[in-house]
């Protein structure tokens, strides 16, 4: 494939400031790490898969007779039956999944907000070293703050509304996605830059079928670092002063030493975030259809 | 296909000038190049043939003098410049209107032998197919002057027989004025009606191919312009 994409060979910084702390580009997957049969233990693939999950099976098991026996304390941590009793029940009077949906609906907020926002200056200072110049500097500045900590200052702007929730959102979600489209933007090769001129597009033509394709999977990397922050900001901003939503149900749990609804909600947070992963990794694979690193078809 | 009459210039260059900051590396160039020739530029690396080319597809800035051309050329480089997110009619389609983009690129893609290809990626291409994608994108656009530069250098040497083959066939069929950089004389002699070489930012030899003097005396003359002796290469 040669240097025709943007991705592999050259990972020119954006600044020198941007390459001190850039976030760590993951490996797309399956490119170095691809799961193989080991050799030497004689299992398929599959059998390695399988025997994955003993472990994990094993230690909840372990939990569950344990809490059974009455050798934890169900105040310290409930049975896994209980909880799943708890989600049952709190599904079936409504609350939990109102309360869910809120969250869901803050995280979609926030992430549209400060993703746009930020898909549209990156794109800018990608492009356009005077946008660079003008913006990238403040951004940098800003990004120094670590997010949360900006939390008391918002709740004074906001109060304990939606807004501040959003805000935070949209303010974890921008960097990642400012960052990441920046250096997408300025990865893409040159040569197919010039080819895009001598096939006579336009620079509208040349942004759409050269510049942002090739910054796609960059941009979809950030997307997905920026899920992660989002979920982060929002169980941050909803345990502080919320009357609905995820972290309102555990901060109340709290309240009434309800160790099984706090577990809960904890469990819907790894599942949600796990969720929102696969989310990404499917984009990545409709939408990289054409990337060797990235499973597509192979003919 | 070749609504072009086959009269009248590709292009014509007049008293060119490019330079890099003070170093002058095309000097008051003067070309022309008719619909339906085909012309190869030798010399050796670094005379400014890659220069000129760019120069003529518009890439570069020029210091002086003018380039006429009726329509913008149409570029082969050396590496096929295929975009890994397009499908291959996609990537021949490159530029072209949307209304019946497939159809032509469906048709100029089945000139070069991959007309069964129109919906695949570009990684699965050989480098020789991938080279002839690159061709027909080139071609789609119905050029008036084909720019190619060193399109074939890249390809093992049963390859790069069959690109000529290839070429030779499209180019009597779309009849655009070729100009074709080159460091390979035997190449240019295959391909060629008229081979220029390029010293000191000037046209400093020009020979039309099938003279009276023959191949081998072409071969020998050119060879001792680019400054190698014959005896010396075949010895």
């Amino acid at each position: 494939m040669s240097a025709a994409q943007g991705d592999s060979p050259s990972r020119r910084s954006v600044s020198g400031e941007l390459d001190r702390n850039t976030y760590d580009r993951e490996q797309p997957r399956g490119s170095v790490g691809h799961r193989r049969a080991d050799p030497r233990s004689g299992l398929g693939r599959h059998s390695l898969a399988a025997l994955s999950w003993i472990a994990p099976i094993v230690l909840v098991l372990l939990w569950e007779a344990s809490a059974q026996a009455g050798w934890v304390s169900p105040q310290v941590l409930p049975a896994p039956s209980k909880i799943l009793q708890t989600a049952v029940k709190l599904s079936v009077s409504g609350s939990l999944l109102t309360d869910l949906g809120t969250s869901l609906l803050r995280a979609g907020a926030g992430f549209a907000l400060g993703g746009s926002i930020a898909f549209g200056l990156g794109t800018l200072v990608g492009f356009s070293r005077l946008a660079e110049a003008i913006i990238d500097r403040s951004m940098q500045m800003v990004r120094a703050i670590p997010f949360l900590a900006l939390l008391p200052l918002v709740i004074v702007w906001f109060g304990v509304g939606e807004e501040q929730k959003i805000f935070l959102v949209a303010l974890g979600v921008s960097f990642p996605i400012y960052i990441n489209t920046i250096l997408g933007i300025r990865q893409v090769d040159p040569k197919l830059i010039e080819l895009g001129r001598v096939q006579g597009l336009t620079n509208w033509q040349l942004i759409r079928r050269v510049i942002l394709p090739g910054a796609l999977a960059s941009i979809l990397t950030g997307v997905r670092y920026a899920l992660a922050t989002a979920w982060l900001a929002l169980v941050v901003a909803e345990t502080v002063g919320a009357q609905s939503g995820l972290g309102f149900l555990a901060m109340d749990a709290r309240e009434f030493l309800r160790t099984d609804v706090i577990v809960l909600t904890v469990v819907i947070y790894a599942l949600i975030g796990v969720a929102a992963d696969a989310i990404t990794r499917a984009l990545e694979r409709r939408l990289l259809a054409w990337h060797p690193n990235y499973a597509g078809d192979k003919r | 296909m070749s609504a072009v009459p086959d009269a009248g210039p590709a292009v014509i260059v007049d008293r060119l000038r490019r330079a890099y900051g003070e170093r002058l590396v095309i000097d008051r160039l003067d070309l022309r190049i008719d619909r339906g020739e085909f012309v190869a530029l030798l010399g050796e690396s670094g005379c400014g043939k890659t220069t000129l080319l760019r120069a003529l597809a518009g890439l570069d800035p020029i210091q002086g003098g003018h380039i006429h051309a009726p329509r913008r050329p149409a570029v082969v480089f050396q590496e096929h410049r295929l975009l890994p997110w397009d499908r291959l009619w996609r990537n021949v389609a490159l530029g072209l209107p949307a209304a019946g983009a497939r159809a032509r690129a469906a048709a100029a893609l089945t000139e070069v032998g991959l007309g069964n290809r129109l919906d695949d990626w570009p990684r699965n291409l050989s480098g020789g197919q991938a080279q002839r994608v690159a061709l027909a994108r080139a071609l789609v656009q119905e050029p008036e002057l084909l720019l190619l530069d060193e399109p074939f250098a890249a390809l093992d040497a049963l390859t790069r027989i069959r690109m000529h083959q290839l070429v030779r066939e499209l180019v009597a069929r779309h009849r655009p004025g070729v100009l074709l950089v080159t460091h390979d004389v035997d190449e240019a002699i295959a391909l060629a009606d008229r081979i220029l070489v390029m010293r000191n930012g000037m046209i400093a030899f020009e020979r039309r191919t099938g003279s009276r003097h023959g191949r081998v005396h072409d071969r020998a003359e050119l060879l001792a312009e680019l400054g190698v002796s014959a005896d010396l290469e075949t010895a």
